[in-house]
């Protein structure tokens, strides 16, 4: 490149000469060559500004391809990230303490028609009226042939059916893959694992889920894959539970009642080991909800969490042991129980007379309405609704199932005199057995509360202080004494210290006012009474039978032995060892010589 | 000097390339392969979880309670009752074990007055 030289000697010569400024001629030349750099910056910088242009076109081109691209495949899971197990089942098994199966997965599939390419819609339409009877052969006919384009014949299908159905060998009969929900041990625990069924539905796959009991309040847990199929474990003892059900079973087949109820629950950590609702259902075929008459008596309905029933006399322990709390009484202290007491138009009376006056802990062995009555006029209202509601007697179990807030205690709407009076001994406030559970272990394990749990628990539940340790020990020993010298001498169960308080109330008449001969036995027990692990409440709807040539209704007669009964069977199955003594002393004789 | 470093350099890419199309190749083969496990370890889980179901429904209690009570007479299986509890003291001590006898003495009646009758 030629620089031109800002003074050209020549020009400036020549400039003096003519007598003219030489700087003039150099400030020219120096506008001049910034006139061409600034040519060339610009220039330059266009240039740059073409690439910068062409990159972001690129990139945009890259972007809108590669989003296009994206846009138009089928998604797929980026294998080579996959990481841990890939195939779990789509619902988590629901396992008992001991990790035994109580609800799993199972593939089966699941068969759909598609019309327009059936071949031969009329031998498929009876084939298949043959392969399942409960299907109508000029139905299917009919959906074969008309507008439908698509539908479900069954939702489920065993192998064999499947091959069956390969064997018509239509293309228009197709499977669907589908996991089904079983129940490998049929009714066992039937109220509490409650049932599953299909949601939205797909030829695929299908969502699985839970309608009622555990499976419904945990349905998020059990379907969530971000557990990776951690199964749940349940409070609930397999064993324990088969036994219970089977002797409740039993019992209430010979004590003819129409239905029966049992709730065993540990008694410090609150979890319910067995709950028993008679009549019980299968949960793989779970019936339909009643559309006439009462829902109680249906077998969906779960007695021990959702009846709630005035239960008696089973309450007498609660007011007893207020009051002891309170320092009001002793259990020595003399009671005035002559009868019968009248209250306004009200009359209290005992089941028979026991005199005119009891101490405290005869009162709870004798059952004696009249002095539990007078024990709670020197509590008040006030207290005694405050200490049924430091119980749990006041609101919904918090029990893990969707059936739990449904069971809401029926309280008296106005909690007058009378009502205090009436509740001391179990009538006019209706709670579920699980309530009577809950208060007794709260009550009995030392005094402080518990609440019931169906989850598995390792570590005692700390609750707030209900009674002090004191109170607590002389309720179990007058609870010891109603078994061992009261109302319920058929519950002592050799070896096991059974303490208990029964209850027989009369059922409520939905018109008003209470059945003469319809009642509901209780039988509220607690083993070992002297160091308390479980309680155990037997309720049992309408028991009635003939002994010594009467017919017997109490719980004494009924509830009781029923309750014993369960107590032998599944002590054992708890790891319990009798406590008998023995009345030969075996061991080492010291001797000399 | 200069050309060297061309020549190499161009070996150099034909190296990497064919590198890249080996790994290429085995990347698509272990994916693949893990593919298969994948299917293998889906089919082993519908097995196991068929196989578990299986065995829960079979040790199903009730049926277990009736298999009981249908063997009575060979397993004389009884429900677990508290009498079925003992105390360590009911059990005896093993009998302690013979020891071989190794001067044997002998006593014999063979030779013994026929008069002489056993009481």
């Amino acid at each position: 490149m030629i620089r031109t030289p800002l003074r050209p000697l020549a020009r400036i010569l020549k400039a003096r000469d003519q007598g003219e400024n030489p700087d003039r001629i150099e400030a020219e030349n120096r506008r001049l060559r910034h006139e061409q750099m600034q040519d060339r910056a610009r220039q330059r910088a266009e240039g740059r500004l073409l690439v910068l242009a062409g990159m972001f076109f690129l990139a945009f081109c890259t972007i809108g391809l590669r989003m296009g691209v994206l846009a138009g495949t089928v998604p797929e899971e980026p294998t080579a990230q996959a990481r841990g197990n890939p195939i779990i089942g789509q619902r988590a098994d629901i396992l008992d303490r001991n990790g035994r199966i109580l609800a799993t997965n199972l593939q089966t599939h699941s068969l759909y028609a598609q019309p327009p390419q059936m071949v031969d819609p009329e031998k498929a339409a009876t084939e298949l009226a043959a392969i399942f009877p409960e299907l109508d052969a000029e139905e299917l006919l009919e959906d074969f042939t008309g507008e439908r384009r698509f539908l479900w014949i069954r939702r489920e299908i065993s192998p064999e059916q499947m091959q069956a159905v390969h064997d018509i060998g239509d293309p228009g009969l197709l499977f669907g893959p589908r996991e089904m929900r079983l129940y490998p041990n049929g009714a066992l625990a039937a109220h509490i694992l409650g049932g599953a069924s299909y949601g939205r539905e797909g030829v695929s796959s299908a969502e699985v889920i839970g309608v009622a009991g555990v499976e419904k309040f945990f349905d998020d847990q059990l379907r969530d894959p971000a557990n990776e199929g951690a199964p749940l474990h349940l409070s609930l003892d397999l064993t324990v539970q088969a036994a219970s059900e089977r002797v409740l079973q039993g019992g209430m087949m010979l004590m003819n009642a129409k239905g029966a109820s049992s709730v065993l629950m540990d008694v410090h950590t609150g979890e319910v080991i067995s709950m028993v609702s008679l009549p019980d259902f299968d949960p793989n075929d779970r019936p339909r909800v009643l559309t006439e008459g009462d829902q109680g008596d249906s077998p969906l309905f779960n007695r021990a969490v959702q009846g709630v029933y005035e239960l008696g006399s089973v309450f007498k322990i609660f007011t007893v042991a207020q009051a002891m709390e309170l320092g009001l009484v002793n259990p020595d202290t003399v009671i005035d129980t002559s009868g019968p007491l009248t209250w306004g138009r009200f009359r209290i009376r005992d089941f028979r007379d026991y005199g005119d006056e009891l101490s405290v802990s005869e009162v709870i062995v004798k059952s004696s309405n009249i002095g539990t009555a007078r024990i709670a006029q020197t509590i008040g209202a006030e207290r005694q609704r405050d200490f049924l509601g430091q119980l749990g007697f006041l609101e919904p179990t918090p029990a893990e199932m969707v059936e739990a807030p449904t069971g809401v205690p029926l309280l008296p709407p106005n909690w007058s005199e009378i009502s205090t009076m009436t509740i001391s001994y179990g009538h006019g406030l209706s709670s579920s057995p699980l309530h009577l559970a809950a208060g007794y272990a709260s009550l009995l394990n030392g005094g402080t509360r518990v609440e019931p749990t169906l989850l598995r628990r390792d570590r005692p539940q700390r609750g707030p202080r209900v009674v002090s340790e004191e109170v607590s020990a002389a309720a179990r020993l007058m609870l010891r004494q109603v078994v061992s010298e009261g109302t319920a001498s058929f519950g002592d169960v050799e070896g096991y210290a059974v303490g208990g308080k029964t209850g027989t109330a009369d059922k409520p008449r939905p018109t008003g006012g209470y059945y003469e001969d319809k009642t509901i036995a209780t039988f509220a027990s607690v083993f070992p009474a002297d160091d308390p692990e479980y309680v155990l409440i037997v309720t049992l709807d309408e028991p009635q039978i003939e002994a010594l040539g009467e017919t017997r209704r109490t719980a004494g007669w009924t509830a009781v032995p029923v309750a014993a009964e369960m107590i032998r069977r599944v002590a054992p199955l708890l790891d319990m060892r009798p406590d008998v003594e023995t009345l030969t002393p075996v061991g080492v004789t010291l001797t000399s010589n | 000097m200069r050309s060297f470093l061309y020549i190499f350099s161009a070996l150099a890419v034909v190296a990497l390339g064919f590198w890249a199309y080996r790994e290429n190749y085995t990347t698509q083969e272990a994916m693949r392969e893990v593919r298969d496990l994948h299917r293998d370890i889906g089919a082993a889980h519908e097995r196991l979880q068929v196989l578990r179901a299986e065995w829960a429904y079979l040790n199903r209690p009730d049926r277990l309670r009736d298999l009981a009570e249908l063997n009575f007479e060979r397993l004389r299986l009884l429900p677990l009752m508290p009498d079925a509890f003992g105390k360590v003291a009911q059990i005896a001590y093993p009998a302690a074990p013979l020891f071989p006898i190794t001067n044997p003495i002998e006593v014999s009646s063979d030779n013994a007055p026929a008069e002489e009758d056993q009481p």
